[in-house]
């Protein structure tokens, strides 16, 4: 067995929140400068513009890209020989995340029920997913999820009929009800198999897939590369305001199914679409 | 061309703007978003009251980010603008004029842009720290307690924003997206 403490762990979190939310990532950065000499709109060529400087702006000054901040999305990979000591993983990783956003002024964006909607002042709790695998090592993952984008989002319980057109045909309406209001280009993160659940949680896992990589899976790669060219064809653009640049990237995530279930969850993500990692 | 405005925005010269005008406004505006929308509905029925003056204003739906010691405000972008759709009609009637936020608009709150003569800007969205820097002055007037939805007060100068929904009902939206679709 490998011990980790909790201090460590709250130290890491902490640390990972301003950076996720002020520094664009690469990926993400280079897709939308190539998108800027790509684009036909002139309208949606000086949106994407502005966007891009908005995220020079925000890794100079340290300010964040988006005022919102978002809800803490929170994958934990832990391997089943760690053992964790001082303390609750879950309890650790709340306090990073409560220390992290009231220590760098960060936006406190939740409230503690659904209905009161008292905010809770420190951004917890943290939607937290955790999986278990060999090994000692544990890695954070952390995707603080605006929730413009979030609203967007759809799960579709299809029928093994509908195929996979059906499949591409509910992504591609998911996208044009969600038109200007997730603040194109959008990066669409999909989940197709598993069940109710399990499709939403893959598509959010295919979110932190990086712009320009594709499944393995020959098909769903074909299906990413489609899709794509499909939804740029839309024509609500940068902002919703026109153009050829919808989305930067379809990420999709599969899984094995019932013999009577299709589920497509499509998670709708915004041009600051987050993501830091940190291994222990 | 860019078309420079001041604030109080007159119904006059509410409608002298169009559908895809790039306008940079210049004075004070309001931050209001989801609570402190039900909040000043909820107080206007009690007291007949807004807790700012209405008439001829711009509301931003926009909830900033913290400011850090010594800067005026924190990033502050716009929020979607539909979750708002409850509230406009009615606020709209009492004499708003403006109104900027980002995305769709229902056909309720066109009708009321309409009938009232007033105008629907978008600000870029996720573009916080860019449109920050045309924010000038920020004061906290109502609802405290709701945090980053509290009411500020906010003077703003050249703040860039594009007008989508004009006094006529014309959407830049669906303009916009119908001439580029090729689908």
């Amino acid at each position: 067995m490998r011990d980790i403490n909790v201090s460590e762990i709250i130290f890491k979190v902490k640390n990972m929140c301003s950076p996720a939310n002020c520094i664009l990532n690469s990926d993400i950065y280079n897709s939308l400068k190539n998108a800027q000499i790509a684009e036909k709109s002139p309208i949606g060529k000086e949106m994407l513009s502005q966007i891009i400087e908005n995220a020079d702006i925000a890794k100079t000054d340290n300010v964040p890209i988006c005022q919102d901040t978002g809800m803490a999305v929170v994958f934990v990979t832990i391997g089943q020989n760690v053992h964790i000591t001082g303390g609750s993983l879950t309890d650790a990783i709340n306090e990073g995340i409560r220390l992290g956003y009231t220590q760098n002024y960060l936006r406190k964006s939740i409230v503690k029920d659904p209905f009161i909607r008292v905010n809770t002042n420190d951004n917890t709790p943290a939607i937290i997913h955790y999986n278990i695998v060999e090994g000692d090592k544990l890695k954070i993952e952390l995707a603080p999820k605006g929730a413009g984008s979030e609203n967007m989002s759809k799960i579709f319980m299809l029928k093994p009929s509908d195929g996979i057109q059906g499949a591409k045909n509910a992504i591609i309406s998911a996208v044009e009800t969600a038109g200007p209001n997730p603040c194109p280009p959008m990066i669409i993160g999909v989940g197709c198999g598993g069940n109710f659940e399990l499709s939403a949680l893959l598509a959010k896992k295919a979110l932190l897939r990086p712009v320009g990589t594709h499944s393995q899976i020959p098909h769903i790669k074909q299906m990413e590369i489609e899709l794509l060219e499909k939804i740029n064809r839309t024509g609500i653009g940068p902002q919703g305001l026109g153009g050829n640049t919808t989305a930067l990237a379809v990420n999709i995530d599969t899984y094995a199914t019932h013999i009577a279930c299709m589920p497509i969850a499509v998670n709708i993500s915004c041009h600051v679409t987050r993501h830091t990692v940190c291994e222990i | 061309m860019d078309i420079k405005i001041t604030t109080p925005l007159t119904k006059e010269n509410a409608q002298k703007l169009k559908a895809g005008d790039i306008v940079k406004i210049t004075g004070t505006i309001y931050t209001a978003r989801d609570a402190a929308h039900k909040r000043m509905i909820e107080d206007y029925d009690k007291t007949g009251k807004f807790p700012f003056d209405i008439e001829n204003s711009i509301i931003y739906y926009c909830g900033p980010s913290p400011a850090k010691p010594g800067d005026t405000i924190g990033s502050a972008g716009p929020t979607t603008s539909y979750r708002m759709d409850a509230y406009s009609p009615f606020i709209i009637k009492n004499g708003q004029t403006g109104m900027i936020g980002k995305g769709d608009r229902n056909s309720d709150v066109i009708e009321a842009i309409k009938k009232y003569k007033s105008v629907y800007f978008a600000a870029t969205g996720g573009a916080a720290a860019l449109i920050s820097s045309h924010i000038k002055k920020c004061d906290v007037i109502a609802y405290e307690d709701l945090g980053a939805e509290a009411i500020r007060k906010l003077y703003v100068e050249d703040f860039p924003v594009i007008v989508v929904i004009d006094t006529e009902g014309n959407n830049l939206y669906e303009t916009q997206r119908t001439k580029y679709k090729t689908l």
